[in-house]
């Protein structure tokens, strides 16, 4: 075809792809369809701007340009302001950093809990991203990693014991947060094939289970684990409770996994079983290959959501006397050189459970992405 | 009876009927709760034979071939596939289902898998057959089905043609004894029906036994020694596709063929 003005008409068979009108691509047309497209959307736009204009500039003036990062009391905080109260005082989280992270884990044995976490991100690593090199070296280091990490915390064996009593905040809810999504989702899973196996009896079981603790509040559970446990074990035994608190959190989150779980169940076809089958896959291979990669990939969505729960649930555990960061938050303000600064706190123990929720729930939309292999149902 | 051989054109048809009996169905039934939907079958195949069954929808024949890898049980009368019974036994039927191959109208690929791994899954986890060794094989078939270059796509990336390839070269790579096909080609578009088939006529001549549900009569014409008719759960008629089509016998039998052949 010639550069010039195209023809008018073609002959069938040659008409060229021809690029598409301005107003269809580009920033302008996406602003345009995405920011007013209508008299509604361009209010909603201006309106959207309006918000953003009075929130954030006060927010960032009071949260880093007019505020005091370092002061021995609330009324130093407030002397170095222009205008006493008028910005954070961010000195309360700074003096107070270990408490929040460490709770009364003794000072000297705190490197065990850095330790710990430094193992953590090695252990969680492997498990997320599968691309990692040597990956299946790290499989024994992996299932290794839940022991080595409780005999690191607790001691024992060689190491300065450390009662449980003394966990607190930010490590406090990792040790929560980390086992309870650990060990929840193989025992959800084991549930969920349990509610839709073949075997009655295994079936009403996992049913009359999950049936139960779904029905229960979170918080009767814990009371359960802290006061009513003791009454039905046999006198003079001790059992941990943070021990308790994990097993009930545990339990709890996994009622909820397996049904999420068997709701990606219920979403494979028929025929995938019938196509293991027919190659000769016994059960559970054929759950293990085919069935659950498929079902879990489904309820990636609802596993997360799940996961995210547990992990603000871990907050609860304030009710039961255990130090997590909203604790710590509150007996810190007690102190009369801090009290005052609630706000400071809460916000700082928001930021922290935004990002590590806000990381679950990215990841989780990384890894649908990468495990869409484009089959239209 | 493998009795419509005897008018058996080529070379090819003659050979199926020395083969040993390979499955053997004597009196059986079966019902879907109160529905009695196969009654009183029997049917014995030979070593080789390519047989193909028709009927109305609603007539049992998937159901039958179903029966025969047991992804449906029977109720009453026996099956006998390569000299194991068909029974509750977990291991005579993971033997049995092994040995037999299927395809189905949907395909079942497994979409989390590519291709090749869709091939090599089975011979690897059932077989124990070593990676590199499957994955060789797997190409070997995917060649004959003529789409090795899609090996490492995903099903869902293939059309319906090369989806029902890859479903039969899926099958082929646990080198079955049987091949069972339920409709494989009432999902495809009229354009890549051709290609399936032509695969399905080379297995054929490389001495396959196969039971085929199917509504193509010409491939029926082609590579069947046997057509069955089946309706309302019994078999009806059988015979040599040439003698079925022309001289049908049963009343049953003529209806059906009048009306998917007056088109």
């Amino acid at each position: 075809m010639a550069e010039s003005a195209p023809p008018s008409r073609y002959a069938p068979g040659t008409h060229p792809d021809l690029p598409p009108p301005v107003r269809t691509t580009g920033p302008i047309a996406w602003a345009h369809q995405n920011l007013f497209s209508s008299p509604l959307n361009i209010f909603l736009t201006l309106a959207g701007l309006w918000l953003l204009y009075s929130i954030i500039p006060p927010l960032v003036e009071w949260a880093f340009i007019k505020s005091v990062w370092s002061a021995a009391s609330r009324a130093e905080c407030w002397d170095r302001m222009e205008v006493a109260e008028e910005a954070a005082c961010w000195a309360f989280i700074n003096r107070r950093f270990e408490f929040f992270v460490y709770g009364f884990y003794p000072e000297a044995e705190r490197w065990r809990v850095n330790l710990c976490f430094v193992m953590m991100i090695l252990a969680i690593f492997p498990v997320l991203y599968d691309r990692m090199p040597g990956r299946r070296h790290w499989f024994w280091y992996v299932a290794a990693f839940p022991f080595l990490a409780g005999w690191l915390l607790v001691g024992g064996f060689g190491l300065a014991p450390v009662g449980t009593d003394d966990f607190g905040g930010f490590m406090l809810t990792l040790v929560i947060g980390v086992t309870g999504i650990s060990f929840s989702l193989p025992i959800g899973i084991a549930l969920a094939l349990g509610r839709t196996s073949d075997l009655p009896v295994l079936r009403m079981l996992c049913v009359l289970f999950i049936e139960f603790i779904r029905g229960v509040p979170l918080i009767a559970l814990l009371f359960v684990a802290s006061t009513m446990l003791n009454y039905f074990l046999p006198p003079g035994t001790t059992f941990d409770l943070l021990m308790r608190v994990l097993i009930m959190v545990t339990l709890f989150s996994s009622a909820y996994i397996a049904e999420v779980v068997r709701g990606g169940l219920q979403g494979i076809p028929k025929g995938q079983v019938e196509a293991a089958d027919s190659l000769g896959l016994s059960y559970w291979k054929a759950q293990r290959l085919i069935i659950l990669p498929q079902a879990l990939k489904i309820s990636i969505p609802g596993i997360v959501n799940t996961f995210i729960g547990l992990y603000k649930d871990t907050t609860l555990v304030l009710i039961i006397g255990l130090l997590d960061p909203l604790g710590i938050g509150r007996s810190s303000l007690a102190d009369s050189a801090w009290a005052g600064l609630a706000r400071e706190m809460y916000l700082f123990i928001a930021v922290f459970f935004f990002l590590c929720c806000f990381g679950m729930s990215r990841y989780s939309l990384y890894l649908e992405r990468k495990l869409d292999t484009g089959y239209g149902r | 009876m493998a009795a419509g051989n005897q008018g058996a054109p080529d070379a090819l048809r003659a050979s199926a009927a020395d083969g040993a009996t390979i499955i053997a169905i004597n009196g059986m039934h079966k019902w879907f709760g109160e529905f009695h939907v196969l009654k009183d079958i029997n049917l014995e195949v030979r070593r080789g034979e390519r047989i193909v069954i028709c009927g109305p929808s609603g007539s049992g024949k998937s159901t039958l071939i179903r029966c025969i890898n047991r992804l449906e049980e029977h109720q009453q009368g026996s099956i006998v596939v390569d000299g194991t019974e068909l029974t509750s036994d977990l291991k005579n039927i993971e033997i049995i289902r092994s040995e037999v191959g299927m395809v189905f109208q949907h395909f079942n690929l497994f979409p989390h898998l590519t291709v090749l791994e869709n091939c090599t899954l089975a011979p690897i986890w059932v077989r124990k057959t070593p990676k590199a060794e499957a994955e060789e094989a797997a190409m070997r078939y995917l060649e004959r089905v003529q789409i090795p270059e899609q090996a490492e796509k995903y099903p869902g990336q293939l059309s319906g043609g090369q989806q029902q390839r890859v479903a039969i070269a899926r099958s082929l790579c646990m080198n079955p004894r049987i091949m069972l096909f339920d409709e494989p080609t009432s999902a495809l578009d009229p354009e890549m029906i051709k290609e399936v088939l032509d695969v399905m006529v080379e297995l054929a001549e490389s001495g396959m036994t196969m039971l085929v549900v199917t509504h193509e009569m010409g491939f029926a014409t082609a590579v069947a020694n046997r057509v069955i008719f089946m309706d309302a759960g019994e078999i009806i008629e059988q015979n040599e596709p040439h003698e079925f089509f022309n001289h049908p016998r049963h009343e049953r039998t003529k209806l059906f063929l009048s009306q998917i052949l007056s088109h």
